[in-house]
């Protein structure tokens, strides 16, 4: 904790913080406890305490197949863990379903983007606002209950459309946006919502070089004005670019935790980027039973991404 | 040439008084409640007509039963429709599109069962129906039943106009809803849902919940359409309500275009007129011995319809989803 | 490999046509039947009651006719249309000694649909076990009778549910034409039993059976089943394999299923006719004692082929090569795919192999009740019961559910009228959605 007189040089806040797993912070928004998803006998997290610091932006690290996507969907609510707890703004959030935690701010994107197809780029945007009376079937009815309303979001929409240079878009369908702009449009989308938190799923994955530039600024935009943001990504140089605090994950399991620069020099995330072996000489056995175990892993990770694919090819197929 | 056989006339004056008449108003109904249902909510429901059953029930009991008014009546219809959606709404909606898809073409087909059923017979008078609730809704009908109104070749009697009347009203008021519902923040959750529900629950919607409002609006505008079919009909027949009737409706809803307003009111128009001209067509081509019995027999042209509905869905689902009004730009938007 | 493929689609194309001659026997029309049958003192077998006098009439009391049962016990009364219809038997015309077992179900309702041949039961039992005495209370005998019916309507279930369980985790498409593919097995065989080859080639005509004129249900039950499979590997070749290629979305692929059925199902009505009808073989046996339960010798062989044929798919799906890839292929495609696995190969061949299947359930399904042109669509419903109890998309799940579907139908006549007994099953499927959605041997990752 920082104290009272002292000049705060540091930012962040976390000065003062022990670079190891798992350790306390002066001000989390989110606090996770002893979180474990098996899948089948595969265990695909096992996280034994995180704790998230408000106001930063806290990069998510960690090789293929370490349970990222799965960890971030068990914070989010689109998965159940097995055991655990978690507490966000100081209320426990155990078991609650995602559009509840998004009510109570905490935003996130997907990493296969979900840009609503037919809808239009401004009908995109407005459907990020919370509270909006029209949406209740009732009132729907009754133009004049919602118009006034509707005016004061579609003017927050446009500023925001603005900010993420997608004015020119506003009337298209989301689907003829690129790529690129499908992931500003996601982003500006969730901002719609007023987070205190925002969970950002493989950000640049996909992105053209030239855009990921932009995307970054917008992150380091989000944290000047007050948002906290959380983003998993496994390219280290955009993890050097942004975070300001940096937690590894390898085989579920949060192994370092850190500023970038204690992150890089930590011998455990060099073992779990390059195999636990890399400088002793491995015989053959060793060799294929690792390998093996690289595998189960990954296959795993494949299964639950093939979930994800067709549950969204599923939501695809609705609109024939 | 043997085509002159063919009274064509009289196949024409059938065409267009079926394409306006009171199954068309009612298929447009039906055929809108599945609109809400797939083309905004992107529901899957495959016993549309198990709903349909449930509002000519629900109304028809009320006023044998218990006697109720007829503006009672009809809210006991929409009552039915609810309850109905509910039953199925509650187990299937947190699970996979096709799960409500087992779940209502099942569904249905209990209505049916149960309604032409001995054990209920005392309630629903079995595979004979309702009969005898049309007298306090007769009295409402302000045209002449003995005279005979229409426009030119097309002409109805006056208790079926009466009916006719108000099921393209119903209809009206149902597209100026919809139309109303989809333009507003509400249509805007249940088409996000439709296009991708994860994205939904993110953006803090309650994808759930909003799924039972949809399947309920849709199964009451279906409930409709079983209601304007009873008084249109005068009964209730347990075996109207068979399983293809839904496909039936699937059709209407794709032939004017999926997730449009008026769509279904040109789709049941259309097949309507087309299912009427083939068949009339066709019986007379039987009956005038153009066509031999040994290859089709008069009770078997009404079968044809069967064929066309079947081929006509298929063939429109693969080569053209956005129906004859829709563009292709639209639908070239799925990537799939 | 190529060769046999093409066959099996000449197979089906001759089977289609198979259909047109047929057209002459298409009838219309209700109409009510029954057998009545009782134990003959002097040599203990069951045989036909004759004389008998059956009354029929309507819901108003109307008597549509009278008539009197023939040599083998059989009457059968054209009805005016569906309806509801009582069935008087009259007690005093039958045999010296022989009562009706339930004198309350005299006289019996029925409940006709358009075009169906209703049948009611008329049991009887010799005078001294003393009418109507049994039937207070569940009797064992009756529940073990109920189960040994209910596990044999769950097998023939089991043949089709296995097939479209396969369908659905290899491709994920609900096959609602699948009920048509059992209409198909059952329809082709009833065509050889009757016609034999000579209606697919006429120049067979006069050579002697099985090749001329009618060939035995065994004979015509092979046929069935490679018509089965042709219709099977014919639905992917030319229609979802394309569709899938084109890129077409799952549902638009069901509605494709749906569309196909509906032009089958009432192909299948033009061709047959609304009557249901009995194969000409083994129609009428008399059942043979098992400890307290009885079962006719047919039922007794189909439910042993049955049981041998799901053993062999089990054993196929463990052991077998192109099993592995099948249960691979479902459980994660992508996966199979990266491995080396033909996944549109296998795709084909489970097509094919749920159409051999399902062809033969409906064979036996037909033998078991009647064969109709409907009969597809009404146990496409239990096969969905069968499935989603099992676990969507699991092979061993679907055989597990068709088998609990299928006694739980049987035995629950005990409490729900006949009529209904369907209605339970699909009561069931519904409640097991809202306990355990993944079904009985289901993942739970599956379904959400």
């Amino acid at each position: 904790m920082p104290d009272e007189g002292t000049i705060v040089v540091d930012a962040t806040g976390l000065g003062a913080v022990a670079a190891e797993p798992g350790v306390s912070k002066p001000d989390p928004i989110l606090v996770v406890e002893n979180m474990r998803r098996a899948f089948g006998g595969i265990v695909a997290v096992d996280v034994d305490r995180l704790e998230i610091q408000r106001g930063i932006i806290t990069g998510l690290i960690g090789p293929n197949g370490a349970g990222k996507t799965t960890f971030f969907n068990l914070l989010t609510g689109f998965d159940s863990p097995n055991t655990g707890h978690s507490v966000f703004n100081g209320k426990s959030i155990d078991g609650r379903s995602p559009h509840k935690l998004a009510r109570q701010g905490m935003v996130r994107t997907f990493q296969l983007t979900k840009s609503l197809t037919r809808l239009s780029v401004i009908d995109n945007m407005k459907l990020g606002a919370q509270g909006q009376g029209g949406e209740s079937f009732w009132r729907a009815l009754i133009p004049p209950a919602w118009t006034g309303q509707d005016k004061t979001i579609e003017r927050r929409a446009d500023e925001l459309l603005e900010r993420f240079k997608l004015s020119h878009m506003r009337e298209e369908y989301a689907g003829t946006l690129s790529g690129g702009q499908r992931k500003l449009l996601e982003m500006a989308r969730a901002l719609m919502s007023e987070p205190e938190i925002i969970m950002l799923d493989e950000p640049m994955a996909g992105v053209n070089p030239a855009l990921t530039q932009d995307l970054l600024e917008h992150v380091k935009d989000l944290r000047d004005r007050g948002i906290t943001v959380v983003f998993v990504e496994h390219d280290m140089d955009v993890v050097r670019d942004i975070s300001d605090w940096v937690v590894v994950m390898a085989e579920g399991a949060i192994i370092a935790e850190g500023p970038h620069s204690s992150i890089t020099a930590n011998p455990h995330v060099i073992d779990a980027y390059l195999g636990s072996h890399h400088d002793a000489p491995i015989d053959f056995d060793e060799e294929a039973a690792r390998i093996e175990e690289d595998e189960a892993i990954a296959a795993q990770e494949i299964a639950h991404e093939h979930e994800i694919v067709s549950e969204i090819e599923h939501h695809e197929d609705h609109d024939g | 040439m043997f085509l002159a056989a063919i009274d064509w006339g009289f196949i024409f004056d059938q065409t267009l008084t079926q394409a306006f008449g009171l199954n068309a108003a009612v298929y447009a109904i039906a055929a809108m409640g599945l609109n809400v249902h797939f083309g905004y909510a992107g529901l899957l429901n495959f016993g549309q007509v198990g709903f349909v059953a449930m509002g000519a029930y629900g109304m028809g009991l009320a006023v044998t039963l218990w006697d109720l008014h007829p503006l009672l009546a009809v809210l006991s219809g929409i009552l039915f429709a609810t309850i109905f959606a509910l039953l199925l709404g509650v187990p299937t909606l947190r699970l996979r599109a096709d799960y409500l898809a087992i779940v209502t073409i099942a569904a249905a087909e209990i209505v049916r069962l149960l309604a032409r059923s001995t054990a209920l017979r005392d309630v629903t008078r079995g595979a004979e129906g309702l009969n005898e609730f049309i007298g306090p809704f007769r009295d409402f009908n302000p045209f002449n039943p003995s005279f005979t109104y229409g426009i030119g070749a097309i002409d109805y009697r006056g208790a079926e106009f009466f009916a006719i009347v108000i099921g393209w009203g119903v209809a009206l008021a149902f597209v100026l809803m919809i139309w109303t519902l989809m333009r507003s923040p509400w249509g805007r959750v249940v088409k996000a849902i439709r296009e991708d529900e994860d994205a939904a629950l993110a953006l803090g919607k309650n994808a759930y919940w909003y799924k039972m409002q949809a399947l309920i609006l849709g199964g009451v505008i279906g409930g409709f359409a079983g209601m304007v079919d009873a008084v249109g009909k005068a009964t209730v027949q347990p075996d109207f309500f068979v399983a293809p009737l839904t496909f039936f409706f699937w059709l209407v809803l794709i032939l004017g275009g999926v997730g449009r307003v008026w769509s279904p009111i040109a789709g049941a128009v259309i097949y309507w007129g087309l299912i009427t001209f083939v068949q009339n067509l066709g019986r007379q081509l039987v009956d005038e011995g153009i066509v031999p019995t040994s290859v089709m027999d008069p009770s078997q042209v009404d079968q044809i319809r069967f064929w066309i509905v079947g081929s006509a869905l298929a063939l429109l689902m693969v080569y053209r989803p956005q129906g004859i009004f829709g563009s292709k730009e639209e639908m070239a938007l799925d990537a799939r | 490999m190529r060769r046999d493929v093409l066959y099996m689609a000449l197979v089906t194309l001759a089977s289609l046509a198979l259909f047109l001659p047929a057209t002459g026997l298409a009838q219309e029309g209700e109409s009510v039947t029954s057998t009545i049958l009782y134990d003959d003192p002097e040599s203990g077998e069951r045989i036909g009651a004759p004389g008998v006098i059956v009354t029929v009439t309507d819901e108003n009391g109307e008597v549509i006719e009278e008539t009197e049962t023939d040599g083998e016990g059989v009457f059968l009364v054209e009805l005016p249309g569906p309806g509801i219809y009582s069935v008087t038997i009259d007690p005093d015309t039958l045999p010296e000694g022989i009562v009706l077992r339930n004198p309350d179900r005299n006289p019996a309702v029925v409940n006709v649909e358009a075009g169906q041949q209703a049948r009611t039961i008329v049991a009887t039992t010799s005078g001294e076990g003393g009418g109507g005495g049994g039937e207070r209370g569940v009797t064992l005998r009756q529940v073990s009778q109920l189960t040994l019916e209910g596990l044999k309507l769950g097998l023939f279930i089991a043949m089709a549910a296995i097939g479209l369980s396969l369908i659905f985790g290899t491709t994920g498409l609900v096959n609602f034409s699948h009920g048509e593919m059992i209409g198909w097995g059952m329809l082709i065989a009833y065509m050889f039993n009757f016609y034999g080859l000579a209606g697919v080639f006429g120049f067979l005509q006069d050579l002697p059976t099985p090749l001329g004129a009618g060939m035995n249900l065994a004979f015509a039950t092979l046929f069935a089943i490679v018509g089965g499979a042709a219709m099977g590997w014919t639905f992917d070749k030319f229609i979802f394999n394309p569709l899938r290629r084109k890129g077409a979305g799952l549902i638009a692929q069901m509605v494709v299923t749906i569309g196909l059925s509906l032009v089958l199902r009432y192909f299948y009505l033009f061709g047959f006719g609304g009557t249901p009808r009995f194969f000409r073989d083994f129609t009428a046996q008399s059942a043979i004692k098992l400890g307290v339960v009885e079962i006719t010798p047919k039922d007794l062989i189909t439910g042993a082929l049955s049981i041998i044929v799901l053993v062999g798919i089990g054993l196929f799906l463990i052991y077998a090569r192109m099993g592995k890839a099948m249960r691979a292929v479902a459980d994660n495609r992508d996966l199979a795919e990266s491995s080396g696995i033909d996944v549109q190969r296998v795709i084909r061949f489970v097509w094919t192999l749920g159409g051999a299947l399902a062809a033969l359930g409906g064979v036996f399904l037909g033998l078991a009740e009647q064969v109709s042109w409907n009969i597809g669509f009404r146990t496409l419903l239990l096969v969905f019961a069968g499935v989603i109890l099992g676990g969507l998309g699991t092979a061993f799940g679907a055989l597990v559910g068709s088998v609990i579907v299928g006694i739980g139908i049987q035995v629950s006549t005990i409490w729900v009228p006949t009529e209904l007994k369907n209605v339970g099953a699909l009561v069931v499927l519904i409640l097991v959605l809202i306990v355990r959605p993944q079904g009985i041997l289901g993942r739970k990752e599956r379904v959400g």
